[in-house]
């Protein structure tokens, strides 16, 4: 398949950025997204230009590495994918695609597609944790965790920290992100010692660092790879609220 | 050829690492604050390591070339993490878990160290409990076991699918716990580029910032790796794009003695190639063989039409069809070990059955374990698979049999580590699927979790102290000293030289060269006259590599490119020794096997009377390198022939 | 407008917000049960009556003050986090977001505003006569009371009047719409079986009062 490429380029945080086009002939429908993108920088490379630099790794939909918001949509118009495992049989031979990178003020462009996600560690950094030290844990089956709960649990856990239910919030808002982490340790009766501090350091630095306000209307949940539940920002804001006045 | 000391402690095996522990040395509190430790890598090994050693009170260093250290290729791991709980009350112990994973290394793994491995593995267990990693539980709120391959057993713990992601969350939970604490720097997006080394002892390493292309020098007491395997050195495999050997390599060049090369994994079950642009495999996992029946047409002429897509799976006849591996091995049937059913499929492909686009793939047939289970049973047990398989392939596995060739996975070779996993670079500590102890020849399923975390978590933190201890009257060292001077120097001459080649063809094109030579030769089955071949390839490409490569951008900048070149520089030079290893070893054990040495059926040959031995590589000058051998003595265990048949 | 306000966190002012969003949809209930009144043909007796009650009763008097106050409140704490929201994404995407969303809740602030210029003409044609800022359109009452029943009849007598009105009545409705799950959300709210209900309800709940108001100047329209 034939296709128009507007790629987002920008040399550098501070420089000014703009959209550069290019064409791509003969692209099999079984090539994920980034392979389609080695291929363009490939030809580019042997043109003498400069490619085009992307965020991926591990190519297989779960270190979180890779992003682009490719035509309005982070991670593509696959429901329930990364960009990695998207693949080309989902767009037309001759369509344009748009691909920029995730926007918002805590996401600062590193270079073209890339941003700095750093913002999330540290989010993690004030609380995504149960303190413990190495070494000195009780005998593991000493805490019982109730099955249903466990999978919930499980369920937030699997966030993968890509950053695109911000990239499809309309207020750039973490709010899936952080609840998620919430979630996954306050479902859990070792993580509820420190739940109420963890929920106040982790909004606060949410906050802090940019990310817009909540406004309901769940892009996040609806462009989430792994399907992470609204339900975990219910949850969030219970134990926030509940945090606040006891 | 001068022996290894691995430094192992006498007496019986059971009670090595209590004595150990007994008798080490340790730094004290006020002495701690002012040592310095570097850790490279944020995978399971590094992250627990780098955690473990702020709790304890050291000034760490962490680096990743990641964007955040929760994105190591750790997180990939699917199946589970063992254990010797003997939660099912089945019968398994410290010591069954030992014995299994010396068995499933093909006795090439040394004794002591697996033991302490089985002996640590279930305090792995309590503290990632502890740290809120959500295993699966029972419905009265226990966790959950399930069965794996290579045990009679069941002792594998998991989270979903997800063990890895869980596993390395948990410790890049405690990591963040201390980099908040500021016992830990974080040093994202930086890659090692070399070791530094004063007076014969390791002391810091220079780095490259990948977003503004500088060189930084760290100083450090003692320097930790925790940097992965090199089976990128075949360019698909199921490692992520940037797993590299680098850092292994440097200090490899440095003075660090590179262990069983060749022994590398390969996994059967993977998604097939599917054209030129293929950058990656996806593992699927290994369950699926116990309810898939693996087959390829027994006509050519069928497989040839089904290349050509003029038909599908279904319209080849039952009788039509070649269930190679239930064939050839009617005791195991689809069960054998991942490497007999690696080779199995290699074989038929080889021989002109193999069916798909590119004619490297066989089917995995669920067709007969729906008719007899329905189908509602095979969605509940790998319906995620089936999914994730059908957004890849877009084919139904349903309806349509599942298409899988073998990948490179795991890598069981690494940097030489004595019993205290130091390298022979004093002060050099290598972790994880970095270092070459635990596995041996072949490494059974869920074994890595249990061994990144275990070297992280429970041994390292103890033998650093060793050494450390005799290091607390060294000051933290000026990095202007000529050591550094020297070492940044190299770096920046070696980056320099790539960009000056302004070449014609890109490095992808290189890597693709190298992994096409490593795969043909250094593959699933090696023989002599094939390694001898792919080291002559290997260096003719090198040399290509250094005439004709191109980077585009600048050094002094965020250059993927450069990135990449200096990796696949490495892997070009490491494919050489890899195939020089395989081509050493005269036998057949666990992920090597040598054409030559095979049974009348085809089985590994192992020769223990001339093989028994770690291939400690040294390296002298590029492409000549130096054995060292450290014996393997089996104290504990009865040396057997593996048998599948 | 002291700073301490403005660093509330995030979730505190959503709280406030859906708090006080859930107080104004019981006054839209109550203020609705008084237009009906309208609709009995009485020349606006019922009406006036009710009216009565409401602008002499010192614990409604009380009420309105708090009434006031939520509505401000509401209306500054939505702007404070629209402008944050803007702010936290400087660099705009050059596609405009194509994830399947709920329409409606993409434009609260809108909606809202809209919600706030009916407020304002509402303001001007009522509470104004009452506080002497503006002229009243019908006589006052002999008690010196303002004719609220009189000065309705008027402008619903007004065809253009009627149909801004139930334009920006629909306006409201949009806002209802989300709003009503939305603050069950924020409060933390939710449950795999009651959350359905309490979207259903929502719904209902903002097309019914929207529909009451709109009947009004429909009766009179027609």
């Amino acid at each position: 398949m034939n296709l128009t490429l507007k790629i987002w380029k920008q040399s550098g945080p501070k420089e000014k950025g703009k959209f550069v086009t290019y064409t791509l002939k003969e692209i099999s429908p079984n090539c994920s997204f980034l392979e389609m993108l080695d291929i363009l920088n490939e030809q580019l490379i042997n043109k003498g230009e400069e490619p085009v630099a992307f965020d991926h790794d591990c190519r297989e939909g779960i270190c979180g590495t890779c992003s682009l918001y490719i035509n309005g949509r982070p991670h593509g118009p696959d429901d329930a994918v990364t960009t990695c495992q998207l693949h080309m049989r989902k767009f037309k031979d001759g369509d344009t695609i748009i691909i920029e990178p995730w926007r918002a003020k805590p996401f600062p462009v590193v270079k073209d597609l890339i941003v700095d996600r750093s913002a999330f560690d540290k989010i993690i950094q004030e609380g995504g944790y149960i303190s413990v030290n190495t070494g000195g844990a009780a005998e593991a089956n000493s805490i019982l965790v109730s099955k249903p709960n466990a999978e919930l649990s499980m369920d937030a856990a699997a966030c993968i920290g890509c950053g695109a239910c911000v990239a499809a919030c309309k207020n750039a808002s973490a709010m899936l992100f952080v609840s998620a982490k919430v979630a996954h340790l306050g479902l859990l009766p070792q993580g509820r010692i420190e739940a109420k501090e963890r929920v106040k350091k982790m909004v606060a630095m949410m906050d802090a660092v940019g990310f817009g306000n909540c406004t309901n209307t769940y892009a996040c949940e609806a462009e989430c790879p792994k399907l992470i539940s609204r339900s975990n920002i219910a949850r969030m804001n219970r134990e926030f609220m509940c945090a606040k006045v006891s | 050829m001068a022996e290894l000391n691995a430094k192992v402690p006498t007496g019986p095996l059971a009670g090595k690492w209590t004595r150990y522990k007994d008798h080490q040395n340790l730094v004290n509190p006020t002495n701690k604050r002012k040592l310095d430790i570097i850790v490279v890598g944020t995978g399971l090994g590094g992250a627990s390591a780098a955690a473990s050693l702020g709790e304890l009170g050291f000034n760490v260093k962490i680096f990743c070339y990641q964007d955040s250290p929760r994105r190591a290729h750790s997180i990939a791991a699917q199946g589970g993490i063992n254990a010797a709980k003997n939660y099912p009350n089945d019968g398994d112990s410290i010591y069954r878990l030992f014995y299994d994973t010396i068995k499933g290394g093909d006795y090439r793994a040394r004794e002591s160290n697996v033991y302490r491995l089985a002996e640590v593995s279930n305090n792995i267990i309590d503290q990632c409990v502890a740290q809120g990693v959500p295993f699966a539980r029972e419905y009265g709120g226990s966790l959950e076991n399930r069965s794996f391959g290579g045990a009679l057993v069941s002792r594998t713990f998991f989270a979903r699918g997800q063990t890895g992601q869980q596993l390395l969350l948990g410790a890049y939970g405690a990591l963040s716990r201390q980099l908040k604490l500021g016992t830990v720097t974080l040093y994202n997006r930086h890659e090692m580029q070399e070791l530094v080394v004063i007076d014969g002892k390791a002391r810091g390493i220079i780095a490259r910032d990948l977003v503004t292309g500088k060189l930084e020098r760290h100083f450090g007491h003692a320097v930790v790796f925790a940097t992965g395997g090199y089976g990128n050195v075949f360019y698909l495999s199921t490692n992520a794009m940037g797993s590299n050997v680098s850092a292994c390599w440097q200090v490899f060049k440095k003075g660090a003695y590179f262990a069983n090369p060749c022994f590398t994994q390969i996994h059967p079950t993977c998604i097939p190639v599917h054209g030129d642009y293929q950058s990656k495999l996806t593992l699927m996992s290994e369950s699926l063989r116990n309810d898939g029946r693996i087959w390829v047409p027994k006509n050519k002429e069928d497989a040839e039409k089904h290349r050509k897509r003029l038909i599908k799976a279904k319209d080849i006849k039952e009788e039509d069809r070649d269930y190679y591996l239930e064939r050839r091995y009617p005791a195991y049937g689809n069960l054998v070990p991942r490497d007999v059913a690696s080779r199995a499929a290699k074989e038929r492909c080889d021989a002109g059955y193999g069916v798909g686009d590119t004619g490297l793939a066989v089917f995995l047939d669920f067709e007969a374990s729906i008719k007899r289970l329905g189908k509602q049973v095979i969605e509940e047990r790998y319906g995620n698979l089936f999914q994730m398989y059908e957004k890849i392939v877009d084919e139904n596995p349903y309806e349509n049999p599942m298409m899988i060739y073998p990948a490179v996975h795991y890598t069981m070779g690494g940097i030489w580590v004595d019993y205290e996993l130091m390298t022979t670079i004093p002060g050099l500590y290598a972790l994880g699927e970095a270092n070459f102890s635990d596995h041996g020849a072949n490494r059974l399923g869920a074994s890595a979790l249990m061994q990144g975390l275990a070297d992280g978590y429970f041994v390292l933190p103890y033998t650093i102290q060793n050494y450390l201890a005799g290091e607390i009257g060294v000051k933290r060292m000026d990095t202007s000293k000529p050591e550094f001077e020297e070492a940044e120097k190299s770096v920046r001459d070696r980056i320099e030289k790539l960009m000056a080649v302004k070449g014609n063809k890109s490095v992808d094109h290189f890597h693709k060269e190298l992994g096409k030579i490593m795969w043909e030769y250094v593959g699933m089955a090696r023989n002599e006259a094939g390694l001898k071949k792919a080291i002559e390839q290997i260096r003719a490409l090198r040399a290509e590599f250094w005439k004709d490569v191109r980077i585009p951008g600048l050094a002094g900048e965020m250059n993927p490119e450069l990135e990449k070149a200096g990796r696949v520089a490495d892997f070009l030079e490491m494919g050489e020794l890899l195939a020089l290893d395989a081509l050493n070893r005269n036998e057949s054990c666990g992920g090597h096997f040598r054409e030559e040495y095979q049974t009348d059926e085809g089985e590994c040959l192992r020769n223990d009377q001339d093989y028994m031995y770690v291939a400690a590589w040294e390296y002298l000058k590029e492409g000549e390198f130096q054995l060292h051998k450290e014996p393997l003595k089996y104290e504990e265990i009865e040396v057997k022939q593996r048998i599948y048949k | 407008m002291n700073s301490s306000f403005l660093h509330f966190s995030s979730i505190t002012k959503k709280i406030w917000m859906a708090g006080l969003g859930l107080f104004l949809m019981t006054f839209l209930l109550v203020h609705l049960s008084i237009n009906l009144c309208l609709l009995r043909n009485d020349g606006g007796e019922w009406f006036r009556t009710a009216a009565h009650f409401m602008g002499t009763n010192y614990i409604i008097k009380g009420f309105e003050i708090v009434l006031f106050g939520g509505f401000i409140f509401h209306v500054l704490l939505g702007i404070i986090l629209q402008l944050k929201n803007w702010l936290s994404r400087p660099v705009r995407y050059r596609v405009t977001n194509k994830t399947p969303t709920p329409f409606l809740s993409k434009y609260m602030i809108y909606t809202g505003a809209v919600v706030l210029i009916f407020l304002v003409i509402h303001m001007f044609n009522f509470f104004f006569i009452k506080m002497g800022w503006v002229g009243s359109p019908v006589p006052f009452l002999q008690e010196g009371e303002p004719d609220f029943a009189g000065v309705a009849l008027y402008l619903f007598s007004q065809p253009a009047y009627s149909i801004v009105y139930i334009v920006l009545i629909i306006a409201l409705g949009f806002h209802l719409y989300h709003a009503f799950q939305a603050a069950f959300q924020t409060f933390g709210l939710d449950h795999k079986t009651y959350t359905p209900f309490i979207t259903r309800f929502g719904i209902c709940y903002a097309i019914i009062i929207p529909l009451g108001y709109i009947i009004i100047p429909l009766y009179f329209l027609i």
